[in-house]
């Protein structure tokens, strides 16, 4: 059952287009996160969806019930805002209960909301400050208590981590997905940090240039992104991309990189695949490692090593096959700079094809 | 001496002479207020009181002739007082809830309106005083409390509205987003957000208001009717139109009275005073 | 991105603030053109007679000397205000010690309503009492200072007040400016050996363009209005020598009971206004738009 469905949204600036024809479905209780670099739109989706904003055409349907023209305090929906806009004259307790005194709820039950929201969110000692007394972590806190003590059926957080200071942010991060799963509330994240997204997100869309590039949840996106920008933009350490093309060897299908040969038997094609098509190959660091095994993965190549990056837990190990750089992920101990030249081999089980042109997966 | 304190010198010298030319006008009028005519008579302007007293002071402030009345210059004062105040809190609070909603609610062309609002406050008031005096007497207010108050009102809008729309439109705008969000409307925004945190340029708007309404002479000439005119006509009656010998301590005295309310105001207010002039200043 | 209903009351708001205030500015200016091209006296006449009202003005000598007198103290105020003005923002500028009680001093007359400023200056210009009086008594007999009872000098006395009045502004305006400049200049002025009036006025003052302009403006629009200051001082005399077009307009319509001559000349009195203001308005436009 979706809480929020978006039927072929568009949205344009006079000439300028943000997106086009968009379509998601939000379902229940889920953690949904619109991800994307500056510009691609999922700010003013947010704000559209929240009714801060009109959109060119289409539909929004919140709770089955089309909400477009409707003001925000019709939607049934909270919101969060990066610069957490506090009402700066009023105490936190006065913020939290400012909502819910213009929709004429009695002081009693506002008093009692208040209260549970603040003990939910540890602000109950900081409830007679102003905005001006609070430090950024407890200004985020309030305006998220604002967003919770009025029954609705969505959240919306607009980038509402990123005035914090890394150390803040990661500890923000744990409460807010904590709350989410303690009060069970649909929620709609907007963030360009992809580490968030991946932290937080039961499903993540993520969006460039105002249009959708895949909506799954971490793990797929993670292991098959379905093209070459999610698969950059995924991952703290980017993935390995390799020219190449299809082609037969010893009747099994391979992706001839060069020095690399690749055995892609076990590979997902979509459509049955044509050999000498260009391709680019993706493969993830921690999948690449040091290994002759014909039947584990060998490429045939062997990769000089040109500097290593110790990252603590694991060790990032940068080489050279051919002409291309190649990033493989080991333990610290197997990294070795002596030995100049390696064998590679690949995790066959996870891979990515993707077309030169069109960049979608294969 | 070098020529660093050669200029030292020179802008000393350049400063003080210039507030001597600021500070002669208040000094005579001071000096003058407080000494007997016989000594105005004989002596000179910039000389000391030889025995100062006050009776100028209360002979204009309740004694004195102006016109046929001899009740002195406080009933201006107390006319200026009862035009000033309605005046001030009626201009103040419409152009604020007018700047407000051009500033923060994305109407249409609330530029171009403001735009056109501000180039009536360049318009002379000639041009626009016998179809005012005319639209009054129609309404009924010419000559009436209301009437003033009514026109004071309108001529304060332009560069009211103006710097209640930037200070409105300079506000970070996610608090109006949150405010949307937790359903406030137009009235409850102004009143429960919006407005405390005007207090700054609420200051600089009463301080200009009260300087302009105050110190206004003309309109209130015109349009506030015999009974109810402002310090300053009055005070203009006495001086300039009095038959007989003219009683330059009275006079001055009178004219210290009238000054003194916003004088007051500026030099309490310091700074304020100082943002609301250049507010006046900031255009568009 | 807000819903009619939700905006209904903001509409509202304008529609009954400043639509109306434009409406009636804009009836009122209309108005006034229509009679100039009347015969009204007292009460409105609408006989159209055309531009009799403006050809009857224009052989009117007082009109001459009023709007002549209009571009006489015109320039001489505004820039002498300008000047005075800057130089006391240069000096006041110069991190002097009791800077604040200097511009509390400068700035003080902008209180005043123009009645005092007009009556104080009246008495200190008075040629048996004032200045005059006083110099003589110092022993220089001849030392005159009658511009009051001057017909030729009515009008500086005017100036002079008017200028006492608004170079606080000025002031202000322009010392905000200096104090936005970035101190480096100086450093590099100094290095390059340029003296100080030579960067003042060749590298700080284009800086401060905007605000001059804002200034003179704001002087220019004192100019058209200026009225309270003749009653006070000079009561536009002695005769009409010192006569402004705002206190001609003003006696004509309710001195005179000349209203359709008033109406015309007021109608001048804008087409000057706007001549004047016009150019810094395009100016603002042309700039707000880039």
């Amino acid at each position: 059952m979706s809480v929020l469905n978006i039927v072929n949204l568009t949205k344009r600036f006079d000439d300028v287009s943000v997106f086009e024809n968009i379509n998601l479905s939000v379902r229940e209780k889920e953690f949904l996160v619109l991800l994307g670099p500056s510009g691609c739109g999922k700010s003013t989706l947010l704000n559209i969806i929240a009714g801060l904003e009109s959109a060119t055409s289409g539909r929004i349907e919140i709770d089955g019930k089309d909400v477009v023209g409707l003001e925000p305090k019709d939607r049934g929906l909270s919101m969060v805002f990066q610069s957490y806009a506090l009402y700066p004259t009023m105490t936190v307790r006065g913020n939290m209960s400012f909502g819910l005194q213009v929709a004429g709820v009695k002081r009693d039950e506002i008093k009692r909301k208040v209260d549970k929201a603040a003990a939910m969110l540890h602000l109950t000692e900081l409830l007679e400050r102003k905005p001006s007394q609070l430090s950024g972590g407890q200004r985020q806190r309030a305006a998220i208590g604002r967003a919770l003590v009025r029954d609705v059926s969505l959240f919306l957080f607009d980038e509402p981590l990123s005035n914090l200071d890394a150390k803040l942010r990661t500890q923000m991060r744990g409460e807010i997905r904590k709350l989410h799963d303690t009060l069970g509330v649909t929620s709609i994240y907007v963030t360009h940090d992809q580490v968030e997204a991946m932290t937080m997100a039961s499903s993540i869309v993520v969006m460039k240039g105002g249009v959708i590039q895949q909506h799954a949840d971490p793990q797929t996106l993670y292991d098959t992104p379905e093209n070459l920008f999610v698969a950059g933009f995924i991952g703290a350490s980017p993935m390995n991309i390799l020219k190449g093309k299809l082609a037969s060897r010893n009747g099994q299908l391979v992706a001839d990189c060069g020095a690399l040969q690749v055995d892609l038997s076990r590979y997902h094609f979509k459509r049955p695949p044509v050999p000498e098509t260009p391709v680019m190959l993706g493969v993830r660091p921690e999948n690449v490692k040091f290994g002759a095994e014909p039947g584990n993965g060998y490429t045939g190549a062997t990769a000089k090593i040109d500097y290593i990056e110790p990252l603590g837990a694991d060790t990032l190990v940068w080489t050279t096959v051919g002409d291309e750089p190649l990033a493989l992920r080991v333990e610290p101990r197997e990294a070795r700079l002596d030995r100049q030249q390696m064998p590679l081999s690949f995790d066959l089980d996870r891979l990515s094809v993707f077309s030169p042109e069109t960049e979608q997966r294969l | 001496m070098n020529s660093k304190t050669i200029s030292r010198i020179g802008i000393y010298a350049f400063l003080l002479s210039s507030a001597a030319f600021f500070l002669i006008p208040v000094y005579i009028m001071v000096t003058t207020s407080l000494k007997g005519m016989p000594e105005i008579r004989e002596g000179n302007i910039f000389a000391l009181p030889l025995d100062p007293n006050f009776s100028a002071w209360a002979k204009a402030w309740s004694s004195a002739c102006i016109g046929m009345a001899c009740d002195g210059i406080r009933g201006g004062f107390s006319n200026s007082l009862t035009i000033m105040i309605p005046s001030v809190l009626l201009s103040v609070a419409l152009s604020s809830l007018n700047g407000y909603a051009l500033a923060l609610w994305n109407v249409r062309r609330a530029e171009l309106l403001l735009g056109v609002l501000m180039a009536g406050a360049f318009v002379p008031y000639q041009v626009l005083l016998y179809p005012l005096v005319i639209m009054t007497r129609t309404v009924g207010i010419y000559g009436t409390l209301p009437g003033i108050i009514a026109i004071h009102v309108l001529f304060g809008l332009p560069v009211l509205t103006l710097i209640f729309r930037n200070f409105y439109a300079s506000l970070p705008t996610e608090i109006m987003k949150a405010a949307r969000v937790d359903g406030a409307g137009f009235l409850q925004i102004y009143w429960r957000i919006m407005l405390p945190m005007s207090t700054s340029i609420l200051v600089v708007a009463v301080i200009l208001q009260v300087t302009g309404i105050w110190n206004d002479y003309l309109l209130g000439l015109i349009f506030a009717g015999r009974d109810n005119l402002p310090m300053t006509a009055q005070l203009n009656n006495l001086v300039n139109s009095t038959f007989g010998e003219k009683e330059y301590n009275v006079n001055m005295a009178a004219t210290i009275l009238t000054a003194a309310t916003p004088l007051l105001v500026y030099l309490i207010s310091g700074r304020y005073f100082v943002r609301g002039i250049t507010s006046g200043a900031v255009k568009g | 991105m807000f819903s009619f209903r939700a905006k209904l009351p903001a509409l509202l708001t304008i529609a009954l603030t400043t639509v109306v205030a434009i409406t009636i500015l804009l009836v009122a200016i209309s108005w006034t053109g229509v009679i100039s091209a009347t015969n009204t006296q007292l009460i409105p006449r609408y006989e159209f007679v055309g531009m009799t009202q403006y050809a009857r003005l224009f052989a009117t000598e007082r009109f001459h000397v009023a709007f002549s007198n209009l571009f006489l103290y015109g320039a001489c105020f505004i820039s002498i205000a300008l000047i005075f003005g800057f130089l006391l923002a240069i000096m006041v500028d110069q991190r002097i010690r009791l800077e604040s009680l200097f511009r509390t001093i400068f700035l003080y007359p902008l209180s005043m309503s123009f009645i005092v400023t007009g009556l104080a200056w009246q008495w200190f210009m008075n040629p048996t009492l004032g200045l005059q009086h006083f110099v003589r008594g110092l022993g220089f007999p001849d030392f005159t200072f009658d511009w009051l009872i001057n017909p030729d000098k009515a009008i500086y006395a005017l100036v002079i007040a008017a200028v006492w009045q608004s170079s606080g502004l000025v002031m202000a305006i322009l010392l905000a400016g200096l104090r936005g400049i970035d101190r480096d200049i100086w450093k590099a002025t100094a290095i390059d050996g340029i003296p100080a009036w030579r960067t003042y006025v060749s590298i700080v003052l284009p800086m401060l363009r905007p605000m001059v302009m804002t200034c003179v403006v704001l002087l220019a629009m004192a100019v058209v209005k200026a009225y309270d200051l003749v009653v006070a001082l000079t009561k536009g005399g002695p005769g009409n020598s010192s006569d402004l077009p705002a206190k001609f307009i003003i006696d004509l319509t309710f001195e005179r009971a000349n209203i359709g001559m008033a109406s015309a000349a007021a109608v001048m009195l804008l087409v000057t206004t706007i001549a004047v203001v016009a150019p810094y308005i395009a100016y603002s436009f042309h700039k707000l738009r880039r």
